[in-house]
């Protein structure tokens, strides 16, 4: 049934804050190895989207969530998944870096180490490859174990993107990575991401429209809780189906 | 997999059980009030304990009406807060609405600090030296009495009024202070009449656990209020507040007999005072946030 | 014109309690301080407690000190733990914080009454340390868990999620990063509790202290001399009230001091963490 390159499929997704429903009816099915960009006005439910895919509304008192979240044809809401384990294979990077107050090593190394590797090479090996892969490594080398809170903002946020691909994760969810960022610490880790989709399924929330436009390969609109427009990103921003779309792109509400 | 769920549900409860223990902490405590206080009204009847009035446990017969150690209590609280409410309110509003903010930096700390002096130290500088003064001053035969009591009382309960009386005035939302000085309020017209009110049921809430203060203080009126067990007429006169004769009498209270069921008795009524001035204070808090978060 | 009368007014009443507390140190430092020497603190007291130093009863002390911290802080801070990291709305939470608040409303005398009931005739355990130290331990429970649930609320939500995120157990979560961001606060909200244990006299007197012993406590079992009792005693109920005031005066300065230095260690730390948050 499920099609290989789709890795993750939503069906008829309603989510509920108390009585406040935030998610209404969502059907999307996200491809693999691409980038697919959330875009919408504030409070249009797309970080709440996101956080249903880790299952990260969970810790939030008195949500209710309807419907199906499909990864690589699992439901993930049925009683038998271990969300450890789900959130395991799903890395999340937030709005505001939040590196913890460790040293830059312990904070790769953190996932890695609640995963059980206690081998101190292999941690090595790992904080590496993973600071190479966010493109960290060169600035931070010489000093792993300085704090991370002592990195600018933009080197914050490319170190939690580091500690998000150190478990392996096969899923990247970005909830507006580059909002805090000055204009030069953006520009890598948009570049970043271009090169991170090689490996990883990403999906990333992003008020700016131009960012979407930039590193994304799909695109989805969403307004008032309701999913209004799914689209290669290219037909997105050239010729949007809806008129709500178009208002949104063309800057004419939000 | 499983195996993990299960070990983080067994961690939960064993989490759960350690914030039961306070819950089971106040069981046991009126458990055990019970059963040393209760046999008392085998001997006595409820209502000649709560209002005989006459305390002679150690005659013969015995005489356990706690009426005058009722009254000794209210004497002192009543003379207390009349000291520490004044006093504790108007500071409050001082810190909150008045104060530079490097004063209160460094006031706050400083009355944390007078709220955690032991009450035997305060005990015994009102035995070295309010006592005498009360005594000098109105040419009395012994300085220990309900006033001095009173008077020590009002400064030790005044840290408790101060500090919650100030988190209510500060959580009065700023808009108000700004509505009323935009519409040339003065400062102090803005803090009598808008900030004040709006912070109401919470100073109230500081009062009643001001209070609460007060009669559960054992120590520095066991050691200034002067311990005659007669129903009080004045407030020169010596009293024994409901807490002091529990701490004067229970060593020579023989384990089992009525004196010292008598005395866990008094603790009963003492926890059921107390009890009900924080559930008081309680629901006054509640109905308080919610008035709060309803205007904002 | 009144507005500045009222100001001053408002001024008076902060300037009384500040001056409170002025006036108790400065008197009990300008009688007590003279007595003050290492052979009063290191000695035990001779002819009947009108010579001699408080060596036991500071020892007494500083002992239930020490039992009420073993037994109080890890209860308070895993029952703090629970309410902060588990569950914070509910029935079964309502309920525990009905518990805890009126825990802190028990006049610290009906802790003292329990305390004889409980620990020392129930239990058999005597007038003992641990009786005491079991005492103050229900009684500075409250504060310590208040004391640490601020702490761990202080700790950003973030943490906890990008730990989450990562595939970390609540318990992981906790333990890795919720703790020791928490830590520093819980000790000095929890110090302010045990400065509050150590100053205490009701709950102890029927439960660990005692008027005079000879010897050091050699075990947990042992009654102890502890100094706001001493200085009950010695203030109330001796025979040479006159002979023993300077011991008094020094008694009450080496309690004030122990306790006001616990204190104001809790505060000054506290003032200094607040400055040094990054988050």
């Amino acid at each position: 049934m499920v099609k290989k390159d789709l890795k993750i499929i939503v069906e008829d997704l309603n989510f509920f804050y108390g009585d406040l429903k935030a998610l209404d009816g969502v059907n999307i099915q996200i491809p693999e190895r691409k980038v697919t960009a959330l875009i919408g006005p504030s409070g249009c439910g797309k970080s709440t989207f996101l956080r249903v895919l880790n299952r990260m509304n969970d810790l939030i008192p008195e949500t209710r969530l309807e419907g199906k979240v499909l990864i690589d044809g699992y439901d993930i809401y049925a009683d038998n998944i271990d969300v450890v384990e789900l959130r395991k294979k799903i890395g999340m990077v937030f709005q505001k870096s939040n590196p913890f107050p460790k040293s830059i090593f312990d904070n790769v190394a953190y996932g890695p180490r609640v995963h059980g590797i206690k081998d101190r090479v292999r941690l090595a090996e790992i904080v590496e490859e993973n600071l190479k892969r966010a493109a960290l490594w060169d600035e931070v080398k010489d000093d792993l174990k300085r704090s991370a809170m002592e990195l600018s903002g933009g080197q914050q946020q490319r170190l939690c993107i580091a500690r998000a691909l150190a478990t392996e994760p096969e899923i990247l969810l970005m909830d507006e990575p580059a909002s805090a960022l000055d204009p030069i610490s953006t520009a890598k880790i948009e570049e970043l991401i271009r090169e991170l989709k090689e490996r990883y399924t990403i999906v990333i929330v992003t008020h700016n429209m131009q960012q979407a436009a930039r590193v994304s390969d799909y695109t989805a609109f969403f307004y008032l809780g309701k999913l209004i427009e799914f689209n290669r990103t290219e037909e997105i921003f050239t010729r949007p189906r809806k008129k709500q779309t178009e208002d949104y792109i063309t800057g004419r509400f939000g | 997999m499983s195996a993990r769920k299960y070990k983080e549900r067994a961690i939960e409860g064993i989490f759960l059980s350690f914030a039961l223990v306070s819950l089971v902490a106040l069981f046991f405590i009126m458990l055990f009030l019970f059963q040393k206080g209760l046999p008392i009204f085998r001997v006595i009847g409820p209502l000649e304990f709560l209002f005989g009035k006459s305390w002679y446990p150690t005659y013969e017969p015995p005489e356990f009406g706690i009426l005058p150690l009722i009254m000794g209590s209210l004497f002192i609280t009543v003379g207390a807060i009349l000291v520490a409410i004044p006093l504790g309110v108007t500071s409050a509003i001082y810190l909150a609405e008045i104060a530079h903010p490097w004063i209160r930096e460094w006031v706050k700390p400083t009355i944390e600090l007078l709220a955690g002096i032991p009450s035997v130290i305060y005990g015994f500088f009102g035995l070295i030296v309010l006592a005498p003064w009360i005594q000098d001053l109105f040419n009395l035969p012994t300085g220990l009495t309900a006033l001095t009591a009173s008077l020590l009382l009002g400064i030790m309960a005044a840290p408790t009024v101060i500090s919650i009386s100030e988190d209510a005035l500060n959580s009065v939302p700023a808009s108000y202070r700004e509505a009323s000085l935009a519409l040339g309020a003065t400062r102090w017209q803005t803090t009598i009449k808008v900030v004040l009110p709006a912070a109401l049921s919470g100073i109230s809430t500081a009062c009643i656990l001001g209070m609460a203060r007060a009669i559960e203080e054992t120590m520095a009126v066991l050691m200034v209020a002067g311990g005659a067990t007669l129903i009080p007429t004045s407030f020169l006169q010596p009293v024994r507040p409901l807490t002091a004769t529990i701490i004067a009498e229970m060593g020579e209270a023989i384990h089992g007999s009525p004196h010292f069921h008598a005395l866990f008795a008094i603790g009963m009524v003492l926890f059921f005072i107390t009890l009900g001035l924080n559930l008081l204070a309680d629901f006054l808090t509640h109905r308080f946030k919610e008035a709060g978060s309803g205007t904002l | 014109m009144r507005e500045l009368i009222a100001f001053w007014c408002v001024r008076m009443a902060i300037v009384i309690i500040v001056a409170a507390l002025g006036i108790i140190i400065w008197f009990l430092g300008k009688n007590g301080l003279s007595i003050l020497s290492w052979e009063f603190l290191t000695e035990p007291p001779r002819e009947g407690m009108t010579e001699g130093g408080i060596f036991p009863p500071l020892v007494g002390t500083l002992y239930l000190i020490l039992g009420t911290i073993i037994c109080a802080l890890p209860l308070g801070v895993l029952a703090a733990i629970y309410l902060t990291e588990y569950t914070r709305q509910g029935k079964v939470i309502r309920v525990i914080r009905l518990g805890i608040n009126n825990l802190a409303g028990v006049p610290s005398v009906v802790f003292g009454l329990f305390g004889l009931a409980f620990f020392v005739i129930y239990l058999g355990f005597g007038v003992s340390i641990l009786s005491g130290s079991l005492t103050l331990t229900f009684m500075i429970l409250p504060t310590i868990i208040r004391a640490s649930e601020e702490a761990l609320l202080a700790v950003p939500q973030t943490f906890r999620e990008a730990s989450l995120a990562l595939g970390a157990t609540r318990w992981q979560t906790i333990y890795k990063v919720v703790l020791p961001q928490a830590f520093p606060g819980i000790l000095t909200g929890s110090i302010l509790g045990i400065g509050r244990a150590a100053g205490e006299t009701a709950p102890i007197i029927f439960t660990a202290a005692t008027f005079y012993t000879p010897h050091l406590p050699r075990s947990i079992f042992d009654p102890v001399m502890a100094l706001p009792f001493h200085l009950y005693v010695l203030a109330t109920e001796g025979t040479h009230l006159e002979k023993t005031l300077p011991i008094q005066y020094g008694t009450a300065i080496v309690l004030l001091g122990l306790v006001l230095g616990i204190n104001l260690a809790a505060i000054v730390w506290r003032a200094r963490l607040r400055r040094k948050k990054r988050w």
